[in-house]
C-alpha cells in the first residue's frame, strides 16, 4: 500500500522471492515524497547503531538494483562520495570523534587535509577546521530510482494499480483479510503499509495506528552551472539536525550537483503538519547556510524550490515488521530523511521476515511494538 | 488609515486597476518586472514611451523592474505577503516584503506555441516575439515570413510584419472555417457589443487582402526544415480535431516562421496566492475577487479577450480592492461582461485540437531547455507526472516550463503552474534579509 520508493523496493524484493504482489497507490507511482526530496544515499550522517547497519546493507544492495536491465539510466546512480566539513574548533572535534566511531563500525571515513580538500572541492570555502571524505556516499535521482525498482517488480510478476486509495480494512478474528479501496475490495494474505508520511493516517484507517508524522523539508535548485561542486558536501551540523527532536526550523547545508548541472541546496527540517505553504525565510536560511560552504555561488540564480514531508517516528528509526495487533498487517515506513537510501535494505529485511529467512541485520530495533510507534492507549 | 493596495503587473489591466484604486482613495504600489509600464500591448520604442508614459505612474508608488518572486500565505484571513526583488538585473537588486490590505494580480498571459518537428531551429519565432521586435524595435524577423497557429492575434502580427517590410507569404489558422465561424456566431445578439473588436479585426483583414496575403483556415505548420536555420515550412491540412490530413502536405520557402497557438495565462502568482482556477484561468466573481481573501485578479489571467476587456476588469478590481463601493460600477461592469463574452467566443472559435500531438515525432523536442524529446516522454509516462518530469527533466530547465509547461500539462495531465519561486532570485539576494519598506525603492 503506497508506490513510493519503499513500496516499489518491497514489491520487487517480495516478487523476486516468489510472492504474488500487487503494488497500489492512490495517485501515480513515485509521485509523492519520493519525488520531492533528494537522492542522497549516505552512510556519513549515521552514527554506529541499527540505522547505520541498515544503511550499510542497503549500500551493498544498491549497485545491483540500479544495473537491473532497464533501458536508459533512469536511476542516475552516482558514487561520487561525500565530504563533511566543520567550521569551528568545537565542530572539528565533534566531527573527528564521530568519524572515528563510524570507522570502528566499518564505514570508510577518511580525514582530508586542507590540500586534499581544496583539490577535491576547489570552490569550497577555505574557512574549514576539519573535513572527512566518505567514499561510500552515493546518489540517485530518487523518482527515477523508484521507477527502476518498480519495473523490476513488474518484471518479476508484480502488478501495479494506481488511482486506488485504501479506505479501511475487512477483518475477521483480529486478522485483516482484505482492504476496502476506492476501486473495490482487495483480498490478500498480507498487507504492507508503505504510505510514507501518510502511514499514520493509513494505519488508523486500518484500525492499528502507528505514530508516523510529517516533517517538512525544502530544497532550492539553481540554474544549470558548469561543474562547481564535485561531491555531496555538507556541514557537520547536518548530523545534529537529522537526529534532533526540535520542532522549530533547522537547516543544514547539503550541497550537491545533479547530472543536469543544477545544484541542489538542502535542506530544512521543521514540524508543520502537512502545511506545504512556502516560507521565504526558510529558503533564506537554506541559501545562507549553503553560501557559507560555497560563497562563490552567491550570484547564481535559484530557479526553483520544492519540498516534501519526511515520514518520521519520534525515535528516528524506521518501522519494519508485522503489526502485533492485527494479523496480516505489516509496516515498512517511517524512514524520515533517509528513505531513498534505506529502501533496498528495508525491502530485503521485510522479505526475510515475511519468508522466514534469517535476516542480515537485527530487525529488533525496527519492530512495530515499541513506545515511539504505538502510542500509549492505542494498544 | 488608508488602504494599501499592491498591484502586480502594469499592463492594461494593472494600469487601469491602479488608476481606479487611487480614485477610490487607496495608497497604491504598482509593480512590474519590466522596466516600462504597458505590458504586452504597449510595447513600443523607448522614445515614444517617454512621451506617452501613463499619468497614473506619477500618482502611485511605481516600482519598475520590481519582480514578485514569492507570495507568502502567512495568514488565510489576509492577502499574502508580497516578496519583491527590484533593481536592474546584473546590478544590485534589493529585496522587499510588502504587506498589503488588498492585492491585485494582473500578470497577463504569454503566447503559447505547441511543439512541432524543427521548432527549435533559429528563425522560428513565437508570434508575440516577432510582434515585440517589430513594434518595439522596428526589426523584421525575416524577409519571407509565414504566420501560423490559431487565433485573431495572428492578424495584427502579420500587419506589424508588413509594416516593417517583411513579405508575409500567408496567415494560416489551424482551425477549419466551420469551427471559427461557429465560435464567432454563437448567441449573435451579443455580437453588437463587440463591434469595436470586430471592426479592428476587419481592418486587419482588409489590410491583408490589400497586400495580397492569403488567410487560410484548417491549415497548420507541422514541420520546420533547414540547415542550421529555418529554410522551409511544411504545412498540412487539419481536421477539426487537428489531426493531419495525409497527403495534404506542402512546403513553402521561408526565412522566418511565426507560430502561436493562442495564449496561456501566467498562473504562477495566482496559484501561489492559493486562488482557485476554472478551465485553466483564475476564477473571479462579479467584483474580480478570487477565492483567496483580499486577492483580486484582472486581465488575461482570467480569460483572453484583448486589451479593452483587460482594462475593464482592471477598473473593477482596482476600485473594489481600493475600498470603492461596487454599486458605482454599473457601466464598467457591463463592459467587463462584454469582454467576458468575447473571451468565451474567442476560446470557442480558436480551440486547440485534441489530436495536435499527431504531428510530433519521437525525436521532436518538447522541452527546449532540457532537450527532452517526445519519445522519451512517452517511454517514461508509466509513473506519476511528477516522476516523469524529474526523469526527463522536461519543464525543469531555465525557462521553468514557461514555454513548454502548457504542452507538458496536456501530454502528462499535470498542473504546470505550481512554482513557488515565481521569478529567479540569486542565492546572495535570497540569503540576505529583506530591507524595510520605504515609499520609493
Ligand atoms: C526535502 C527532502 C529531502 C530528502 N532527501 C533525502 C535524501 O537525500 N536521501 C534519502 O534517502 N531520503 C531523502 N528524503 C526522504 C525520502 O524522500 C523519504 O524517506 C522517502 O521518499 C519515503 O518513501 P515512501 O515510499 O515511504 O513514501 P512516499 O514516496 O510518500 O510514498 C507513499 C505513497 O503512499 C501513497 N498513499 C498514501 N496514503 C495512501 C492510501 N490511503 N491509499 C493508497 N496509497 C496511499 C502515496 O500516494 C504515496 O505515493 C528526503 C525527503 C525530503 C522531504
Ligand atoms: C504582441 C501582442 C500584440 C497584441 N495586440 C493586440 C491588439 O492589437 N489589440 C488587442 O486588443 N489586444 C492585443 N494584444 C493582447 C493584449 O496585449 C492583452 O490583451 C493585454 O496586454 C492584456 O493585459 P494584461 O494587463 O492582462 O497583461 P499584460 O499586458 O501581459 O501585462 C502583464 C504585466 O505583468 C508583469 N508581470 C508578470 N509577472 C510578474 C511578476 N511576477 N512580477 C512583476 N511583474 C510581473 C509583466 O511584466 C507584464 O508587464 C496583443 C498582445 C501581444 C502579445
Amino acid at each position: 500500500m503506497g508506490a513510493g520508493i519503499i513500496g516499489a523496493a518491497c514489491a520487487r524484493e517480495l516478487a523476486l522471492a516468489g510472492v504474488s504482489v500487487t503494488l497500489l497507490d492512490r495517485d501515480g507511482a513515485a509521485g509523492a515524497t519520493t519525488a520531492h526530496g533528494e537522492g542522497n544515499i549516505l552512510l556519513s550522517d549515521k552514527g554506529p547503531g541499527p540505522e547505520l547497519r541498515l544503511a550499510q546493507l542497503s549500500r551493498r544492495l544498491w549497485p545491483a538494483m540500479v544495473t537491473d536491465s532497464v533501458p536508459g539510466d533512469r536511476a542516475e546512480w552516482d558514487t561520487k562520495g561525500g565530504i563533511v566539513v566543520a567550521a569551528t574548533d568545537e565542530g572539528a572535534r565533534a566531527l573527528t570523534e564521530f568519524a572515528a566511531g563510524q570507522r570502528a563500525a566499518g564505514v570508510r571515513a577518511e580525514p582530508l587535509d586542507p590540500c586534499a580538500l581544496s583539490a577535491a572541492e576547489p570552490h569550497l570555502t577555505r574557512d574549514v577546521t576539519a573535513a572527512v571524505h566518505y567514499p561510500e556516499d552515493a546518489q540517485v535521482q530518487p523518482a527515477g530510482a523508484a521507477s527502476v525498482l518498480m519495473h523490476a517488480a513488474l518484471r518479476a510478476g508484480a502488478t501495479l494499480r494506481t488511482g486506488c486509495e485504501v479506505l479501511g480494512a475487512v477483518t475477521w478474528k483480529e486478522r485483516v483479510t482484505a482492504i476496502r479501496t476506492t476501486e473495490g475490495v482487495l483480498e490478500a494474505d498480507l498487507f504492507v503499509n508503505a504510505a510514507g508520511p501518510w502511514a499514520g493516517e493509513l494505519s488508523r484507517r486500518l484500525g492499528a495506528p502507528v505514530d508516523v508524522r510529517p516533517r517538512r523539508g525544502e530544497i532550492l535548485v539553481t540554474t544549470p552551472l558548469p561543474p562547481t561542486v564535485f561531491h555531496k558536501v555538507y556541514d557537520a551540523d547536518y548530523v545534529g539536525a537529522v537526529g534532533s527532536d526540535a520542532d522549530e526550523l533547522q537547516a543544514s547545508a547539503v550541497v550537491e550537483s545533479t547530472r543536469a548541472g543544477t545544484v541542489l541546496l538542502g535542506s530544512s527540517r521543521r514540524a508543520a503538519g502537512f502545511d506545504g505553504r512556502l516560507r521565504p525565510e526558510v529558503l533564506s536560511v537554506i541559501a545562507g547556510r549553503a553560501l557559507r560552504l560555497f560563497p562563490c555561488l552567491s550570484g547564481v540564480p535559484v530557479m526553483r524550490a520544492y519540498g516534501g514531508f519526511r515520514p518520521y517516528v519520534t525515535d528516528h528509526l524506521p518501522i519494519i515488521g508485522a503489526d502485533p495487533r492485527l494479523d496480516g498487517l505489516w509496516h515498512a515506513t517511517g524512514h524520515e530523511g533517509a528513505g531513498i537510501g534505506l529502501a533496498p535494505g528495508t525491502a530485503r529485511l521485510l522479505t526475510d521476515l515475511v519468508t522466514g529467512r534469517a535476516p542480515e541485520v537485527d530487525a529488533g530495533p525496527f519492530r512495530v511494538d515499541r513506545p515511539a510507534v504505538i502510542p500509549r492507549g492505542a494498544e | 488609515m488608508t488602504r494599501h493596495v499592491v498591484i502586480v503587473g502594469a499592463g492594461p489591466a494593472g494600469l487601469a486597476a491602479a488608476t481606479a484604486a487611487v480614485r477610490a482613495g487607496a495608497q497604491v504600489t504598482l509593480l512590474d518586472a519590466a522596466d516600462q509600464a504597458g505590458g504586452q500591448y504597449h510595447r513600443m520604442p523607448l522614445d515614444t514611451y517617454e512621451t506617452k508614459r501613463p499619468r497614473i505612474l506619477e500618482r502611485c508608488d511605481w516600482w519598475p523592474g520590481g519582480a514578485v518572486w514569492a507570495l507568502e500565505r502567512h495568514d488565510e484571513r489576509r492577502p499574502p505577503r508580497v516578496h519583491v526583488i527590484s533593481g536592474p538585473d546584473g546590478g544590485t537588486r534589493r529585496r522587499h516584503v510588502l504587506e498589503p490590505d488588498a492585492l491585485v494580480l494582473a500578470p497577463g498571459a504569454h503566447d503559447r506555441t505547441l511543439p512541432f518537428p524543427g521548432w527549435e531551429l533559429p528563425g522560428v519565432f513565437t508570434a508575440g516575439a516577432a510582434q515585440a521586435l517589430a513594434k518595439g524595435e522596428g526589426v523584421a524577423v525575416g524577409d519571407r515570413v509565414l504566420v501560423a497557429g490559431s487565433g485573431p492575434f495572428l492578424l495584427p502580427v502579420a500587419a506589424s510584419l508588413l509594416a516593417v517590410g517583411s513579405h508575409v507569404t500567408a496567415v494560416l489558422e489551424a482551425n477549419p472555417a466551420a469551427t471559427v465561424l461557429r465560435g464567432w456566431t454563437q448567441s449573435p445578439w451579443r455580437l453588437a457589443a463587440q463591434a469595436g473588436k470586430a471592426a479592428e479585426l476587419a481592418a486587419y483583414a482588409a489590410l491583408l487582402a490589400r497586400r495580397r496575403v492569403p488567410y487560410r483556415t484548417g491549415r497548420a505548420v507541422i514541420e520546420a526544415r533547414g540547415d542550421g536555420r529555418v529554410e522551409e515550412a511544411v504545412t498540412a491540412r487539419l481536421r477539426a480535431d487537428w489531426s493531419v490530413v495525409a497527403g495534404s502536405e506542402r512546403t513553402t520557402a521561408v526565412d522566418a516562421l511565426c507560430v502561436t497557438h493562442g495564449f496561456s495565462p501566467q498562473l504562477e502568482l495566482p496559484v501561489a496566492a492559493g486562488c482557485a482556477l476554472r478551465d485553466g484561468f483564475v476564477l473571479v466573481d462579479e467584483d474580480q475577487a478570487t477565492s483567496s481573501t483580499g486577492v483580486y485578479a484582472a486581465g488575461e489571467v482570467t480569460g483572453i479577450a484583448g486589451a479593452p476587456a483587460a482594462r475593464a476588469e482592471g477598473v473593477v478590481a482596482g476600485w473594489v480592492a481600493g475600498g470603492g463601493s461596487p454599486a458605482r460600477l454599473r457601466t464598467v461592469r457591463r463592459r467587463r461582461d462584454e469582454g467576458r463574452t468575447f473571451a468565451v467566443r474567442l476560446a470557442a472559435a480558436h480551440p486547440i485540437g485534441r489530436r495536435w500531438s499527431g504531428w510530433l515525432r519521437p525525436d521532436t523536442l518538447v522541452c527546449r531547455c532540457e532537450e527532452t524529446d517526445y519519445g522519451t516522454l512517452c517511454r517514461t509516462a508509466d509513473v506519476s507526472a511528477r516522476a516523469v518530469r524529474l526523469a526527463t527533466r522536461a519543464g525543469l530547465g531555465p525557462c521553468q516550463a514557461r514555454i513548454c509547461g502548457p504542452t507538458l500539462a496536456e501530454l502528462l495531465d499535470t498542473n504546470p503552474h505550481d512554482r513557488p519561486i515565481i521569478s529567479p532570485i540569486r542565492l546572495g539576494e535570497l540569503a540576505n534579509p529583506p530591507e524595510e519598506k520605504e515609499s520609493t525603492p
